[in-house]
Order: C-alpha cells, then sequence, then structure tokens
C-alpha cells in the first residue's frame, strides 16, 4: 500500500513540477447553478494599421506575428489547455481584443506563457509586445514598464477548504498555513503585516501546487488576488470557497515596454472602446462570469 | 546600492537561512557520505552493494527530483511530519552524501593496502583500521574535492526556494514583485555568494597547508 502511495505520491510531484499536473477543463467548469450561456465575442480584425513610432509594433509587423504574454496556469483568466495548446480566460481574451484593434487575428498571435517574477524583463527586453497577466499597476513598476489599465479592479482574498469555517478573514490567519507564489505581493503582505506566523508561510512556485497541499489539508489557505482564486474555486466547488473579503486593491493593467506613448494610446482606445461599447462585459460573462460573481467596470487612468 | 539597502530585510534574514541550510547538510552529509564510503570498501559484500546502489540511484537523480519526493510525496507517506526547512536538509544531505562518499573512497584508495594489511597483523578490527589508519590519512589527501563538492552543496541550495524555503534563491522573485530592478538584484545575490565561496576557499587553503603531506 504504502509503495503504491508513494509511486503515486511521485508521479504526481513530478507532474506538478512540470506543471502538467492540471486537471479538468477549467473553461466548461461553471457551476451547475450558472445559467447564463455566455459565449465569447468575436472581434473585427482590423485593417492597415499602423502605429508610428512605436518600436514594438514595428517588430510586430515586420515579423507577421504579435508575441503576447500571458499566464498559463490560471483558471479563468489565463490557462493553456494542456490537450489542446490552446490559451483561455478573461486575460487572453483582452489580449486578443486588443491584438485585433493593432490588426493580428487569431492566427498571427503567439502567446508566450510569462511567469510573475519574469514580466518586467521579458517586456523590457522585447520578447513580448504587450502583456495581459494578473498585472497589478503600481507606482515601483511604473518605473520599469508602462501600463494601460486598469482593464479589471481586483483584490487579494483568501481560498480555503469549504467546511473550514475557522478562517473569515485576514485577522483569522494566526496559526493556520497559508501557501501562495514564491516572493508573490501576497506572500509578501502576509509576511510583513505578521498575518501569521513566519513558519506557517508556505511558497511555491505555482498557484496549483498550493491549491493541491490545500486539498491534502497540509496548508489552510491559499492567498493571492481573488480573481485567480474564484477560478480554482469554480474548478472544485464542492471542496472550495472564497472568503470573499478582499483586504488590498489590484488594479489589473496591460504592461508594455516603457515610454511606447504611441503603442498605448493605440491600446487605450481599444480596451476604452471594449468598455464603452460592451465587449468587456461580454468577455467576463463568458470566463470570470461563469463563477456566479458580478464584477463593476473600472475606469481607465489614462498618463 | 539602493537594491540592496532598500531590501535589507529580504537579503539578511534569506542569505542566513542559505547558510543554516548549507550548514546542516553539510555535517549530515559528511557524515553520512564518510559512512557510505566505509560501506563500499567494508568486508560485507551486502554492505557494499547497498552503498555502490544508493550511489548509483541517488548521484543519477537530479536534485529538483530528490527535493519533489520530499515535499510532495514524503508527506504522503505519514512516516514522520518534515517542515520544509528540515525536508530541504534532508534533501541536500541525501544527495550530496552521495558525492561525498565518492570523493573519501578515492581518498581510501590512496592509503597504500599495506598500511590496513599491516593493521591486520597487528590484530586491529577493520573498525579499527579504517577510523585509526585508512581515514586519516585519506581525508587529508582529498582536502580539495571535498571541499569542491561542498561549494557545489552551498549553490544547491537555491533550489530550496522553488520548495516553499526563503532562502538566497528567492530573493529575485521578492525584488521584481516589489518592482526593483532584477539585474541589480542578482548581481548583488552573486556577490554574496562569492563571499560564501571565498570563506570556502580559504578554509580548503589553511586545511591543504595544515595537513599537506610530504612524501
Amino acid at each position: 500500500m504504502r509503495i503504491r502511495t508513494l509511486a503515486v505520491g511521485l508521479l504526481v510531484g513530478g507532474l506538478a513540477l512540470t506543471a502538467c499536473g492540471k486537471e479538468g477543463t477549467p473553461d466548461t467548469a461553471a457551476p451547475g447553478g450558472a445559467t447564463n450561456a455566455a459565449t465569447l465575442p468575436t472581434y473585427t480584425v482590423a485593417q492597415n494599421v499602423d502605429v508610428a513610432g512605436s518600436p514594438a509594433f514595428a517588430k510586430a509587423k515586420s515579423a507577421g506575428k504579435l508575441t503576447l504574454g500571458v499566464k498559463d496556469d490560471q483558471p479563468g483568466l489565463g490557462l493553456k489547455d494542456p490537450t489542446t495548446g490552446k490559451y483561455s480566460g478573461f486575460d487572453v481574451e483582452i489580449a486578443k481584443m486588443v491584438a485585433a484593434s493593432l490588426g493580428f487575428g487569431e492566427d498571427k498571435i503567439d502567446y508566450k506563457p510569462v511567469p510573475s517574477a519574469n514580466r518586467e524583463q521579458a517586456i523590457s527586453n522585447g520578447d513580448v509586445s504587450y502583456y495581459v497577466g494578473t498585472y497589478t499597476i503600481t507606482d515601483k513598476r511604473k518605473t520599469q514598464v508602462s501600463f494601460v489599465g486598469p482593464y479589471f479592479e481586483a483584490g487579494q482574498d483568501l481560498l480555503v477548504r469549504k467546511d473550514d469555517a475557522s478562517i473569515t478573514g485576514p485577522d483569522t490567519l494566526k496559526g493556520k498555513k497559508v501557501c501562495s507564489v514564491t516572493g508573490s505581493t501576497p506572500i509578501q503582505r502576509v509576511r510583513d503585516q505578521n498575518l501569521t506566523e513566519p513558519a506557517n508561510i508556505v511558497e511555491f512556485q505555482g498557484y496549483s501546487q498550493c491549491v493541491d497541499k490545500l486539498l491534502t489539508k497540509e496548508v489552510d489557505a491559499v492567498t493571492t488576488d481573488d480573481a485567480i482564486l474564484k477560478g480554482f474555486a469554480a474548478q472544485d466547488p464542492d471542496t472550495l470557497r472564497v472568503v470573499g473579503k478582499t483586504f488590498s486593491k489590484e488594479p489589473y493593467g496591460i504592461g508594455l515596454g516603457k515610454d511606447d506613448t504611441a503603442l498605448r494610446a493605440k491600446i487605450n482606445d481599444a480596451v476604452q472602446k471594449a468598455l464603452d461599447d460592451g465587449t468587456w462585459q461580454k468577455i467576463y460573462d463568458a470566463t470570470l462570469g461563469k463563477s456566479g460573481s458580478t464584477a463593476t467596470k473600472p475606469t481607465l487612468v489614462k498618463y | 546600492m539602493d537594491v540592496l539597502l532598500d531590501n535589507l530585510n529580504i537579503f539578511g534574514p534569506f542569505f542566513l537561512t542559505t547558510i543554516e541550510l548549507f550548514a546542516l547538510a553539510a555535517v549530515g552529509s559528511l557524515i553520512l557520505g564518510t559512512i557510505l564510503a566505509m560501506m563500499r570498501v567494508s568486508p560485507v559484500p551486502v554492505f557494499r552493494a547497498a552503498g555502490t546502489t544508493y550511489v548509483m540511484v541517488v548521484r543519477n537523480t537530479p536534485l529538483t527530483l530528490v527535493f519533489a519526493f520530499f515535499v510532495f510525496a514524503y508527506p504522503l507517506l505519514k512516516i514522520v511530519e518534515l517542515s520544509y526547512f528540515t525536508a530541504a536538509v534532508v534533501s541536500l544531505t541525501v544527495y550530496t552524501s552521495a558525492f561525498i562518499c565518492e570523493v573519501v573512497r578515492s581518498g581510501i584508495n590512496t592509503v597504500p593496502i599495506g598500511q590496513a594489511e599491516a593493521g591486520r597483523a597487528l590484530g586491529l578490527g577493520f573498525g579499527q583500521i579504517i577510523g585509526q589508519i585508512v581515514l586519516p590519512q585519506a581525508l587529508r589527501s582529498v582536502v580539495p574535492p571535498l571541499i569542491s563538492t561542498l561549494i557545489a552543496l552551498l549553490k544547491n541550495t537555491t533550489i530550496a526556494a522553488g520548495f516553499s524555503v526563503a532562502e538566497a534563491g528567492a530573493i529575485r522573485q521578492y525584488l521584481s514583485e516589489r518592482g526593483y530592478n532584477q539585474f541589480i538584484g542578482l548581481l548583488w545575490v552573486a556577490f554574496g555568494f562569492i563571499i560564501l565561496v571565498s570563506v570556502l576557499s580559504f578554509v580548503q587553503r589553511s586545511l591543504e597547508k595544515r595537513w599537506s603531506v610530504s612524501r
């Protein structure tokens, strides 16, 4: 028995490590109660677009392909289906919508998964034309990259097991094991504000590893932005729940090369148009909205 | 400089954890490695086979996999609960001792067989021959490769960052989230490691001088 557990454990460990350990198809994992059969909008690809003075656009134009930075491990936001290799989610749709306004159809987009810690580098190296993936706008980051947004307002929240009533908010974390991604802002906040003892802070490379540990009861809470947590809760609504008490503001922005003002103005217009003509709402309903929660439209801050 | 000074509350404790990881794993793997080396030269075939198998298996396993085993698979066995720090020390010890074993064994091979035979002629047992005649001579001849293995261990500790130990390897992620320049941050991390490795090199040089054998 032990040997079999060991073998299974090894397999799971190995898979989790290579980030292939994704179960189910989250984009169809809407809870039974959600009645909206929202479908994704289609985007009209603009013709003969030119963004004068944008190095990133010129590069994409000459390559005939747009390389976009996204996340590949966040259900509902940016997730890569391991079998089909297709990307789906709210952030991915926003990226697609912007690409269409720049004249690049779906077939001309190359998605490049970039983990949080490498985002500034990928953008400033020009590896990606722009980045859409739960990227919180902060003043410090503005010194390295430029932002369009916010296109979504998230906040730090907690994901717990459904039968665990002892955690009701950030003040009830003392003595509980809390997990998040190594060095991420949410876990730094837990550390800095002493929300739990340092020995109870658990950090892994991806949220899915944290969720695995939550299910095996080795940690008691997973913390990060509510948008990400809702995606995981929607995958497993019978065992997981989001506490629903946000304790930070995380305005998500589209990251692009610093001082690429021409491209920023262009993307600004595209996002503003999507907010105004209802495309944004349609995208939300067909992705994050499936978890049953509603969202208010953000107001773009143009700088 | 700002990157370092603004984030001393990261650099300080994280490097301290790295040093703790290294110190504990170094002591552990020196002991376990020496025991394994003794097993590999022992007269008992079962011990020899066990030692050889251990070295063969562990030396051919990537360290990340050893970590993954102790962090993800081992808890499912529910034997003894390990904290992530302990799991990291155990992984590093298990991995490094295979290399230490081979270094020590090569040292044992430099001791002429006549010494062991002379010991046996005097009526000493295996333990006495190894402990009092062979190992003291063997260890002093392998100081450089031994320290090299320990330097490799020091740098290997950064893998623990991926397995929930907040040490020097995780500094980059912290800085990136705080919005600092990662390249400069990484340069400081590299600088920290250079200092730590220089200490080890210094130890190596002084040990070599003190233990040098005139042949």
